[in-house]
């Protein structure tokens, strides 16, 4: 059994330190566009949070089973198995939310998290270790993403959470919301900042001159 | 056929798949260092968009949808569930049968492509543009035309990105930036010039 510092530091070694967005450049692709309002960024962070730890816990449960030449096919099955079973449950309870994420919910089967921690982590270690990795990563995700979320919902339209925080000009508040939060593009510049802020404080994450 | 040109348009600048809907993100940002492997992973994206979509909106239709089990007996069968492991499937099944024809048929083209095709099964990109044109619910000869046009829009983006940063190599950027930052914020800027094509009313 592993020692209970080795487990910290795997649970909560990718949230600031090996980030998987901001550092290991993995699961950028279907995120952002679920970024501009609070609510849909958190049930997608769940969503993948979940997806991770027990594609994780899985894989790495039958790792030594798995012949390697056909591991990425099983990998993947896993899954997608697990994606359909999040899909099927957000239909049911949070249909709303599954119609605003659309496509993206099914994109999670083909975020390189997910894959990329399955092969670099749960091929390698017990599925505890796994499992903790799995939640581990989920978290640095989502705390990227509830940041980018934070940001754009906040500014762009005033609200968190669909709450009214900052009461809107159009509405005889004072706000005048920046609209270019609302569109894609601003998410860009945000995990550009992000990253910025994360590198002025971990100096050893910045990148060496080519 | 007005129609058709309208979606390739439509596909390749308005809705462009890598800046106003961020797939394909992480590939887009590792493999745009230099303008020669980026227009060969774009050539890969093309070929692959332009295949597996309408393969998989021939599957979509006459297997998985509700009700499209009828020639087989089963009218009331709605597999309609199973779409992600589907397509995730055909994608892998046809990325593979796509690298071993190129092999034997066209080698030049094979070694030009190299390492991107096993790359492109799970590049994001590929699997969005199937699940949009099932959400869009696009028929067989629309679906052709916006698998290759999403495929060229992506294209010409990480084009575009990769000859952004061959000359940001010269630039002098503030340190915690250097590197991924600064990309992030060039594929801001690119999506911006690209959302004036919004604007185009067809």
């Amino acid at each position: 059994m592993a020692s209970a510092k080795e487990m910290k530091s795997v649970l909560f070694g990718p949230i600031f330190a090996n980030n998987p967005i901001a550092l290991q450049i993995l699961g950028v692709c279907s995120a952002l566009a679920v970024t501009s309002k609070m609510s849909n960024t958190l049930v997608m962070c769940i969503a993948l949070t979940a997806v991770v730890a027990f594609s994780n816990l899985f894989i790495s449960i039958i790792r030594n089973h798995i012949p390697s030449s056909v591991r990425i096919i099983v990998m993947m099955t896993i899954i997608a198995s697990l994606v359909i079973v999040v899909d099927q449950i957000l239909r049911a309870y949070a249909y709303g939310i599954s119609k605003e994420l659309s496509v993206f919910v099914g994109l999670i089967i083909t975020n390189c998290i997910v894959m990329g921690r399955a092969e670099a982590y749960a091929s390698k270690n017990n599925p505890f270790m796994s499992l903790l990795d799995g939640i581990g990563n989920g978290l640095g995700y989502s705390i990227v993403l509830l940041v980018v979320g934070f940001v754009r919902e906040l500014f762009g339209s005033g609200s968190l959470f669909d709450v009214q925080i900052l009461t809107l000009a159009s509405q005889g508040g004072w706000y005048e919301p920046v609209g270019l939060l609302l569109m894609p593009p601003s998410a860009f510049f945000i995990i550009g900042g992000f990253i910025w802020v994360l590198r002025s404080f971990r100096t050893e994450q910045v990148e060496p001159k080519e | 056929m007005e129609q058709y040109i309208n979606l390739f348009i439509r596909a390749v600048f308005i809705e462009n798949l890598a800046l106003s809907f961020f797939l394909g993100m992480c590939t887009f940002l590792a493999v745009s260092k230099k303008v020669k492997t980026a227009f060969g992973l774009g050539v890969a994206v093309i070929v692959v968009l332009g295949i597996s979509v309408p393969v998989n909106n021939l599957i979509y239709h006459n297997i998985l949808a509700p009700g499209a089990l009828d020639w087989a007996g089963f009218p009331d069968a709605d597999l309609s569930f199973l779409k992600f492991l589907t397509f995730i499937g055909v994608i892998a099944a046809l990325v593979q049968i796509l690298e071993m024809t190129l092999d034997k048929y066209v080698p030049a083209l094979y070694n030009a492509l190299g390492i991107f095709l096993p790359l492109i099964t799970v590049n994001c990109a590929i699997f969005g543009g199937v699940a949009f044109m099932v959400e869009r619910d696009y028929n067989f000869g629309e679906s052709v035309v916006f698998g290759i046009g999403s495929g060229v829009g992506w294209a010409l983006a990480i084009v575009a990105l990769a000859a952004v940063r061959e000359k940001l190599k010269y630039a002098d950027v503030p340190d915690g930036l250097r590197g991924l930052g600064i990309t992030f914020i060039s594929v801001g800027l690119i999506g911006l010039g690209f959302m004036s094509f919004s604007g185009v009313s067809l």
